[in-house]
């Protein structure tokens, strides 16, 4: 696995792309490289993290602009190649923004910023991003976030439950989230995008390590 | 080339919560503004645009509005639009 490489996106704001590589080069053992937005060569990676923060400053919506950058214009090939995407927090609202996953992240329903470990139910193994094959079928990791509220419509709800794209759950919806979704994936399973941040539970020292299996599973084919 | 001054107001969809219009209505009612059934905030942009003529500047604007300036799966937008 040592030339397994991932990219970790890095835009004008954003501030987790750090915390990223550090869990995945330095808990994981995994390669990682950092692509500049504005960067449209994804050659040279075999697997892509769309990192938290405030891209652009999120100015006009979270996500907004950053979906207008080279990298994700080209991450729409890298995308349909089935090669995998992993968006956190900001990424994630980059995917739901750029159209590669429904819905739409809006101000959280208390306008609190929260910052807190959130319990989360596993839905969907959808993808292999989750262990849901064991006993544990609930795990527990950082939020920190502004706008994490998903919106969709009913007919996208459906969709997404039918199809089993729903991969987290809030045990306790902290923002107002529909149907309290904390994460989604793609139908075909290889983008997830979700609210809460696996990088930050990687370590018993920094309170946990659930984040651990959602990280590695971005080795998967 | 004509010129139009372009005002483009994006709203909330009427069934997404606005948790800033609510926070802004209860701080309106301690103010003791009376009568506000309902409060909504949204943002308005405003363009300066070139074109050979109305037609075009709308189809440019429809573009920005639908791709860019909202986000239709949570806001609506409507915009006016006076030549200069």
């Amino acid at each position: 696995m040592d030339k397994f490489i991932v990219g970790v996106v890095v835009f004008p704001g954003s501030n987790c792309d750090r915390d990223v590589s550090w869990a995945l080069e330095g808990c994981l053992d995994i390669r990682t490289k950092y692509l500049w937005h504005e960067s449209s060569d994804l050659s040279d990676v075999d697997a892509i993290v769309l990192p938290g923060g405030f891209s652009y400053g999120d100015y006009l919506r979270c996500g907004a602009i950053a979906r207008f950058s080279p990298l994700i214009n080209a991450l729409d090939e890298f995308v349909k190649s089935g090669k995998r995407v992993l968006g956190i927090c900001n990424g994630f609202q980059i995917l739901t923004e750029s159209g590669f996953l429904p819905g739409a992240l809006s101000a959280n329903k208390n306008l609190n910023f929260i910052c807190d470990d959130v319990e989360l139910d596993i839905v969907s193994s959808k993808g292999g991003w989750f262990n849901n094959g064991s006993e544990k079928q609930t795990i527990k990791l950082p939020i920190a976030h502004g706008e994490g509220r998903y919106h969709c419509d009913s007919d996208t709800l459906k969709k997404l439950v039918d199809n089993e794209l729903i991969a987290l759950r809030y045990k306790n919806n902290p923002n107002g989230s529909s149907f309290d979704i904390a994460g989604i994936t793609n139908e075909k399973g290889n983008v997830l995008g979700l609210m809460p941040h696996p990088e930050r539970a990687c370590d018993e020292t920094i309170g946990g390590t659930d984040g651990l299996f959602t990280l590695k599973s971005l080795l998967l084919k | 080339m004509d010129q139009f001054a372009v005002k483009v107001f994006v709203r909330l969809r009427p069934s997404v919560l606005d948790p800033a219009g609510e926070a802004t209505k209860s701080a309106s009612i301690k103010l003791g503004a009376e009568g506000i059934k309902s409060l909504r905030i949204g943002k308005m942009i405003e363009v300066k645009i070139e074109g050979n003529g109305e037609n075009e500047v709308r189809e440019k604007i429809d573009l920005l509005c639908d791709r860019l300036f909202a986000n239709t799966v949570i806001e609506d937008y409507e915009y006016s639009l006076e030549k200069l």
